[in-house]
């Protein structure tokens, strides 16, 4: 029971992980809560809904099942990140010396917007996973249950965010990303084009949102077009929970986010499943906001 | 010219690519060919942009005080006697425009004067309808002692919310607000004994009055007539207070205003409780009218709603927020066909209002100050400043 | 230097500041008497702005004592200081941008007035005379520091010079014993500095004691009663600007500097 627990806590917070990445790399830049991002989220999930019906259609299954999969992420992912950096585009760039509200409402207009395109485009009834490309099978270790799916969100998950250290740490770009979080107008002096930058960082999160979107739907085998809303503030809290800005806090925040609700699910109720996710937050909001890893941040007078 | 004609160009078919997979193919041509046609249309409105502005600002300043106050007076006419004009379902229309207005006026209390994003302001409207429903049903008391303690209980709730959320930044604030909205849904929703879960409480009971128990739609019509009135004087009178004054100043730059010794913990919580009071009046109100009240009255959406409409409006100003209010009730219903899109337009709004026109449909201008007539006088004769004087 | 128990309005105690480990300030002692003009100089970073914010409350200091009027204000918040009698401007200006210049010293001068909602609501007499007042004793600071012209413009839309005085008026209309002011020359040409010595010598003579932070050296000792020199957050100087002037310690603080960074 125990380790069904944290079996399907690792699962789930290990998307709420890479959902909380793109939250925090782009607060880490504008310091901006990039309210959308949900949706990007959800519109991974239905992206890759579609281009598997798609792929049915044509009959790419028959050939490869492995390759399907391979194209539908691909899929996935090149759509939310173009969505992304659409989003930035329109909703942000023009805003970004205005007031805080005003880019908040902004961002909240466009959650709302791409929310109710999806419904309207796509109906609002909730989309089955088809059932051709369910990938079957489990482990079986003591009496817990794992689900290749499972393994297949874990292990993606990791690899993604391997990725994502090496890229920040390693590429130039990703050095232009972290001195641009640093000092936005000193990297800018230092000729680093920060517009593109914030652009990579959009494009970056929307991407592993997108495929968080993929897995999760493969794990539930259904979406919905307001899965993004709360999907979207429990990946918020674990961003928060990590110490929003920082990259590790959030993939921490994620995982341990996941295993909380997983625990409080099966130990202590499953129907106030996401006020605890809420109480996280405003709980390490009041007594800890730069969260377990983050800095301490004081306003200057 | 050029420019924007590559700018429109690529947009579109960017746009366009973007929705094939949402749309189909077919649709996303349809898509393609709107956006072609507001394209047109933006080019054709361009050249005339400067004059249509001019224009606008000429008829923002015609109305003279007498004109306006005879706008107003006519507006209150027919206010008083729609119901004897119209029918039943308009009467319901404009009782549901008012409670909104009540809800965004002291959601405008907390956004537009203090500066603090609230994204779970239905939380206390919800509060406001359960506490009178509850009260109505189980402790039996009427309408005129139910209503005060809805609003108390939603202050209380403002307090309990703001206390511990007052030191945070504000989009931090939003999302705890929104977090707090939705707990306080989850709740309704799940504690089956006292909320009864997603049924709901059934059979409240309406006001009664002088042998007169509320039936009509036109009864609680002038019923909400008389909140909505009792409300805008209110927020007119805190917005020309001293204390709506240090709101502001917090909103503002919340250093200076400590500074000038304002106090901003208590200010801000005043600022949470007042408007979740108001929140509170119009959810007992909106539970005596539907005599039913559940938890899918109190969604996000309808917090977002009502967040529209303040910034619709125009955040901080009064006529703002009433036209803001009255725009987004009466639209959706006239446009009925339009149901399905009233949420994407919503937000679409949203967005462009930020992007061109922050203020709103009418901005939170600070008033003229109306001096006596002898500190007039005196103000005129001493253009001549110290400052001038030196500069000799 | 003059050290009367009963002329000194303020004084600390040992303020010290430490921002992760970085000591901002160190056992500043500081003692100024009623009615004097009392420079604060020092190097960039000296801490003169953070000695400022821990007087005013926005900083809680690390430790020492701050004892204003013959009172431990020590620990007490930014708005209860205001009403002990101190206000202050800022070295990047803070204005109510949105409000009106009235507006803006509406803010300070209702600093001495009540605030009730039930006042508010119903905007009795009592209320409406109190209001009055505030508007009157406004429309007077507007009139001392030249800004009446402007009282109707945003105060976002003013010249920078003009924004200055603003924070300045603003600060005047709470009705400080003590004025502090973080470098309100900064930015201002020739002839706005020239206009604001007036306009702080007339404060002067208003019996309102003034701490002022300023790079302007020839300013400060045209209108300095006292100075206080700091550098590298430790009072390194005090003295009429003569003394200071001649002092070893504050020539090589300086002129050491400047050698450095040249
Ligand atoms: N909130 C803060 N957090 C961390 N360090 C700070 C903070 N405020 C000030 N400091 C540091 O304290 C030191 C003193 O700064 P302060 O602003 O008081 O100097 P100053 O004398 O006012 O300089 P200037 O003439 O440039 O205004 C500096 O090294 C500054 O970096
Ligand atoms: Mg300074």
């Amino acid at each position: 029971m125990l380790l069904q627990q944290i079996i399907n806590g690792l699962t789930i917070g290990s998307v709420y992980a890479l959902i909380a990445l793109g939250y925090t790399m782009v607060y880490g830049i504008l310091q901006l809560i990039n309210f959308a991002h949900g949706e990007i989220y959800m519109i991974g999930a239905y992206m890759g809904i579609i281009a598997i019906t798609f792929f049915i259609y044509i009959g790419l299954p028959d050939i490869s099942i492995a390759l399907t999969l391979v194209l539908t992420f691909l899929a996935a992912i090149i759509f939310t990140g173009a969505y992304g950096i659409t989003l930035e585009r329109v909703a942000y760039r023009p805003l970004r010396n205005a007031p805080r509200l005003s880019i908040l409402i902004s961002a909240i207009g466009m959650s709302i917007v791409l929310q109710n395109y999806v419904m309207l485009a796509q109906g609002a009834r909730d989309k089955i996973f088809p059932h051709e490309l369910k990938i079957g099978g489990e482990l079986i270790i003591a009496d817990a249950h794992i689900t290749y799916t499972q393994v297949l969100i874990m292990a993606l998950s990791v690899l993604m965010m391997s990725g994502l250290t090496w890229f920040i740490k390693k590429t130039k770009v990703g050095m232009a990303m972290r001195a641009t979080a640093q000092d936005r107008r000193m990297a800018g002096l230092l000729g680093i084009n920060t517009d593109r930058i914030i652009v990579i960082t959009f494009l970056i999160g929307s991407i592993l949102a997108g495929a968080a979107g993929v897995m999760i739907s493969m794990y539930y085998g259904i979406v919905n077009f307001y899965m993004g809303y709360t999907a979207g503030i429990k990946a918020f809290t674990a961003a928060v929970l990590g110490g929003i800005g920082n990259i590790p806090g959030a993939m921490l925040g994620g995982i341990l986010l996941g295993l909380l609700e997983a625990l409080g699910a099966g130990y202590i109720s499953s129907e106030y499943k996401d006020v605890f996710a809420f109480a996280v937050l405003v709980l390490v909001l009041i007594f800890k906001p730069t969260g377990l890893l983050g800095e301490r941040i004081s306003d200057k007078v | 010219m050029m420019q924007d004609i590559k700018k429109w160009a690529f947009g579109s078919l960017w746009l366009f690519i973007l929705t094939i997979p949402f749309l189909g193919i077919i649709n996303a041509l349809y898509f393609l060919v709107s956006l072609i046609v507001l394209a047109i249309l933006w080019f054709i409105y361009k050249p005339f942009e400067q004059n249509i502005l001019d224009v606008q600002s000429k008829l923002l300043q015609l109305p003279m005080p007498s004109i306006r106050w005879s706008l107003y007076f006519v507006i209150a006419i027919l206010v008083l006697i729609l119901p004897f004009i119209s029918d039943q379902y308009i009467t319901n229309v404009a009782t549901s425009a008012i409670t909104y207005i009540v809800l965004a006026l002291g959601l405008n209390i907390v956004v537009g004067f203090a500066g603090l994003l609230d994204l779970g302001y239905v939380a206390f409207y919800a509060v406001g309808a359960y506490s009178y429903a509850l009260l109505s049903t189980k402790a039996g008391l009427s309408f005129w002692a139910v209503l005060p303690l809805s609003a108390i209980m939603a202050a209380i709730f403002g307090i309990i919310l703001g206390f511990p959320t007052l030191r945070l930044r504000g989009d931090y604030l939003a999302i705890v607000t929104l977090g707090f909205g939705e707990m306080i849904r989850i709740t309704l929703n799940n504690w089956d004994s006292v909320t009864g879960g997603p049924n709901g409480i059934l059979n409240i009971k309406g006001p009664a009055t002088l042998g007169l128990s509320f039936s009509q739609p036109h009864h609680y019509y002038y019923l909400i007539i008389i909140i909505g009135i009792f409300t805008i004087f209110a927020v007119n009178r805190l917005n020309n207070s001293r204390i709506g004054r240090a709101w502001v100043a917090i909103r503002e730059d919340e250093i200076a205003a400590e500074a000038m010794g304002i106090n901003i913990v208590k200010m801000k919580l005043l600022a949470f409780a007042l408007g979740a009071s108001f929140a509170g009046i119009a959810g007992g109100f909106f539970a005596s009218k539907m005599k039913f009240v559940s938890p899918e009255s109190f969604t996000f959406f309808e917090s977002v709603i009502i967040l529209c409409m303040v910034v619709l409006g125009g955040m901080g100003s009064i006529p703002g927020v009433i036209l803001g209010a009255v725009v987004l009730i009466i639209l959706p219903e006239s446009l009925r066909g339009f149901q399905n899109y009233r949420m994407i337009i919503f937000g679409a709004a949203m967005v462009l209002i930020m992007l061109f026109r922050p203020q709103g449909f009418i901005g939170g201008v600070r008033r003229r100050l109306e001096l006596h007539p002898e500190d007039e006088k005196i103000l005129k004769q001493e253009t001549e400043s110290l400052y001038d004087v030196k500069q000799k | 230097m003059m050290l009367n128990k009963n002329n000194i309005l303020l004084e600390t105690k040992n303020i010290t500041k430490t921002f992760g480990g970085i000591h901002a300030i160190e056992d500043v002692n500081l003692h100024i008497n009623k009615g004097e003009i009392n420079a604060l100089i020092g190097p960039n970073g000296a801490g003169k702005t953070t000695l400022f914010n821990c007087i005013t409350g926005f900083y809680p200091p690390t430790k020492g004592r701050i004892i204003f009027n013959g009172e431990d204000i020590t620990g007490l918040k930014p708005h209860q200081i205001a009403e002990t009698g101190m206000a202050r401007t800022f070295q990047n200006i803070r204005l109510f941008a949105e409000m009106t210049v009235m507006e803006n010293i509406l803010i300070g001068s209702q600093c001495r007035y009540r605030m009730t909602l039930l006042g508010a609501i119903l905007n009795d007499k009592r209320t409406k005379n109190e209001e009055r007042e505030i508007s009157r004793k406004a429309l007077q600071y507007l009139r001392f520091t030249g800004l009446s012209k402007f009282a109707n413009h945003l105060a976002r839309n003013l010249s920078y010079g003009d924004q200055r005085r603003l924070e300045l008026a603003r600060a005047l209309a709470t009705e400080p014993k003590l004025l502090l002011l973080d470098e309100p020359a900064a930015g201002m040409n020739l002839n706005e500095t020239k206009g604001l010595m007036e306009l702080i010598k007339k404060i002067k003579d208003e019996e309102i004691t003034i701490l002022l932070i300023e790079h302007d050296m020839r300013m400060v000792m045209k209108i300095a009663d006292t100075i206080t020199v700091l550098d590298h957050g430790i009072k390194i100087a005090e003295g009429t600007p003569k003394e200071v002037q001649k002092n070893e310690k504050v020539i090589e603080a300086y002129i050491g500097r400047r050698r450095r960074t040249a």
